[in-house]
């Protein structure tokens, strides 16, 4: 790196890391989409991608935290598989004799069963693994087995579908906010971004400590606004086909006038990960739970000797996470509109690779939410970048194995150059 | 004689079939420095544990002021004014001085956030006075060198108005005039009307810095001494033989 733009980044507070992500990101797009003659860039695909990462991206920001503790959760592919059936069955099967089919009521009783399930077994693994001392190794890896099981005994191996149509929405390209809900988000996100910066800075000044330039401020936050106004535009280039307007259109018994457009606008299930990636940053970085769960990954003893109830924290940490895996299976077999008993198969290795790449280190202690939702993206952009190159889907597998042993590689010789441990 | 600050009388501790602390009684009165020598495995820091509640004494009782308390755990101990200095100063390597210093007791907002900016305003204040030098405030710890590490986990225990503090060999793996700055430190407690329990290997450091000195070896107290009484000799046969200045004349 020359000194001038080294100098810059320091300036601005950029976090190289990040920057190397973003890198990564940019240049495997940019070989896919020369590859596929022009395909990979656009609007359409860029769409699609973000779809099918929102899954793993949420139990990514979970998996920051277990990591983090020096923990592992291996069981999140097959929780998400029986809560995903579970959810099914009571949205199908039971829940329309109740409040009536169509009914609103509906997803929001399911979604919540399904959370308040995915809480209490993931609180319960986090008990055996803080309390009777078992490693959370073992612990997950008994529940990867247990919970897959339990998923084909809840529908005796059956795909129930069709899912409820308001359910489905919440991950699928049927349910999005269109173009004006979309801008107006937008401008909603860069008025926070720059409020956040301001009062940063008051505060900042406020306590004497040494601030960054205006110039920098200024820039800091073009680019934040750039990327929130840049991504909008984006989801809200591409277009509904006009197929799917034309049924529409009919349905509703109407004729649809001559060059009728509409765009997507954000999907729901992006706004879900959106939602989920700012709590858990929050969560992270400005709360005393946050807090604890880095004190106690960087040191445990010292985390204990301060006070601190390391085993309810071990709890909380794994309970969270499997309110995420939950949350990732409404988008999972939202997305899918049924939900199978193999819903969520490899999931785990997935969600531990994007937060690995993402750098979080499996010693413990260090991680961060950004990076793993990066992670899962720059994962899936290969995965699907592949695919439509046609590469056949067990060479895809072994690229992806090569590439997230050399991701550590270089976060191993990243952190040696930092001095970070 | 007035009531001692805190009082450990007959504190006995087993782990497996080895008794680690052996009925030993200690006390330390306001304003005072009272030395636990001994070698590895005498059981000094197993009693310290006790009292800044890391370990769960078998029998025995604590008193502060005179009045029996009850130390359970880590929060406990804080609870009574009782600060520790950990020989391994049990900092957090990821985090940075601020974090640290606030660990388990962190300043927050109205909204219940942690106010980070608060608790860097707050570790300035204090560390300008314990080291004016220290500087590296948004830096894990990790890459702090020893000096600078051992003032964070000072600052800790000064910060929170500790009454009764616990240094568990605070001058280990630091430079001359880090030591000296930390025995200075202790000396301004001291003149506050701290009482401080210091733990060392450096005899005649001890000597200097201390009012009275408690010997231990095999978990049992030899016994406990006003360092102006004794020579550093006696302590030394103290620690080596087990025997009090009266009995190894005797034997």
């Amino acid at each position: 790196m020359s000194g001038g733009l080294g100098n810059l980044i320091k300036t601005l507070q950029i976090d190289t890391r990040l920057l190397g992500m973003v890198g990564a990101f940019v240049l495997i797009a940019l070989v896919f989409h020369i590859a596929t003659g022009g395909t990979f860039l656009t609007p359409r695909n860029l769409f699609t991608l973000t779809l099918q990462t929102a899954s793993v991206a949420v139990m990514a920001t979970g998996m920051v935290f277990v990591i983090v503790t020096r923990n592992i959760d291996l069981s999140i592919g097959s929780l998400l598989g029986i809560i995903g059936m579970v959810m099914g069955v009571i949205q199908v099967q039971i829940l329309p004799d109740i409040v009536g089919f169509g009914s609103p009521a509906i997803w929001i009783i399911t979604v919540t069963i399904g959370i308040l399930m995915g809480a209490a077994i993931g609180g319960f693994q986090g008990w055996l693994i803080g309390y009777l001392a078992i490693p959370s190794f073992i612990v997950t890896l008994g529940g990867l087995l247990i919970w897959r099981g339990g998923a084909w005994w809840v529908s005796r191996g059956t795909t129930i579908s069709p899912l409820d149509p308001n359910f489905v929405m919440l991950g699928g390209a049927t349910g999005t906010i269109g173009v004006t809900a979309s801008w107006i988000l937008a401008l909603v996100g860069s008025a926070l971004t720059v409020w956040f910066l301001i009062n940063t800075r008051r505060k900042h000044i406020g306590h004497g400590f040494a601030v960054k330039p205006v110039w920098a401020e200024y820039a800091l936050g073009a680019i934040l606004v750039g990327a929130i106004c840049g991504i909008t535009a984006i989801m809200n280039a591409y277009l509904v086909p006009t197929r799917i307007l034309q049924r529409r259109f009919e349905r509703e018994g109407l004729e649809m006038p001559e060059g009728y457009t509409e765009a997507y606008g954000f999907p729901i299930s992006v706004l879900i990960v959106l939602f989920v990636a700012i709590t858990m940053t929050i969560v992270a970085k400005k709360t005393r739970f946050g807090r604890y769960i880095f004190a106690m990954g960087g040191n445990p003893d010292a985390a204990e000797l301060s006070g601190i109830n390391t085993r309810l924290l071990t709890v909380k940490v794994f309970a969270l996470m499997g309110a995420l895996t939950a949350i990732a299976g409404v988008i999972a077999s939202a997305r899918l509109g049924s939900a199978g008993s193999s819903l969520g198969e490899l999931d785990e290795l997935r969600v531990i690779a994007a937060a690995v790449i993402g750098g979080t280190a499996l010693a413990g202690g260090v991680g961060t939410i950004y990076g793993a939702i990066l992670g899962a993206f720059i994962m899936q952009a290969l995965v699907s970048g592949m695919g439509m190159v046609g590469v056949d889907s067990p060479l895809q597998n072994m690229i992806v194995g090569g590439v997230l042993i050399l991701a550590v590689w270089i976060d191993i010789l990243y952190r040696r150059r930092t001095g970070d441990s | 004689m007035s009531t001692p600050l805190l009082e450990m009388r007959n504190i006995s501790i087993h782990f497996g079939g080895i008794k680690a602390v052996d009925d030993v009684s200690i006390d330390v009165m306001p304003g005072e420095v009272v030395g636990l020598l001994g070698h590895n495995g005498a059981g000094k820091s197993t009693l310290i544990k006790i009292l800044a509640g890391a370990y769960a004494k078998d029998s025995g009782e604590i008193y502060v002021d005179g009045k029996k308390v009850e130390i359970n755990n880590p929060r406990d101990a804080r609870d009574l004014n009782i600060e520790t200095i950990y020989q391994t100063l049990a900092l957090s390597d990821n985090l940075d001085a601020a974090s640290n210093l606030f660990l388990g007791r962190e300043i927050t907002t109205a909204f219940g956030l942690v106010d980070d900016t608060k608790m860097e305003a707050e570790s300035r204040k204090i560390m300008a006075r314990l080291n004016p030098n220290f500087q590296r405030f948004s830096e894990p710890v990790r890459s702090l060198s020893g000096g600078q590490r051992q003032s964070v986990a000072i600052a800790r225990a000064v910060y929170f108005n500790a009454r009764i503090l616990i240094m568990d060999e605070p001058t280990a793996a630091l430079g001359v005039h880090e030591t000296a700055m930390v025995a200075d430190l202790i000396k301004e407690l001291k003149a506050q009307g701290l009482g401080i329990f210091l733990i060392s290997h450096d005899t005649r450091e001890m000597m200097e810095l201390c009012d009275r000195v408690s010997v231990m070896k095999n978990g049992q107290l030899i016994g406990t001494e006003r360092v102006e009484d004794v020579t550093e000799d006696d302590v030394l046969s103290m620690i080596i033989m087990g025997k009090k200045p009266g009995e190894t004349v005797d034997a």
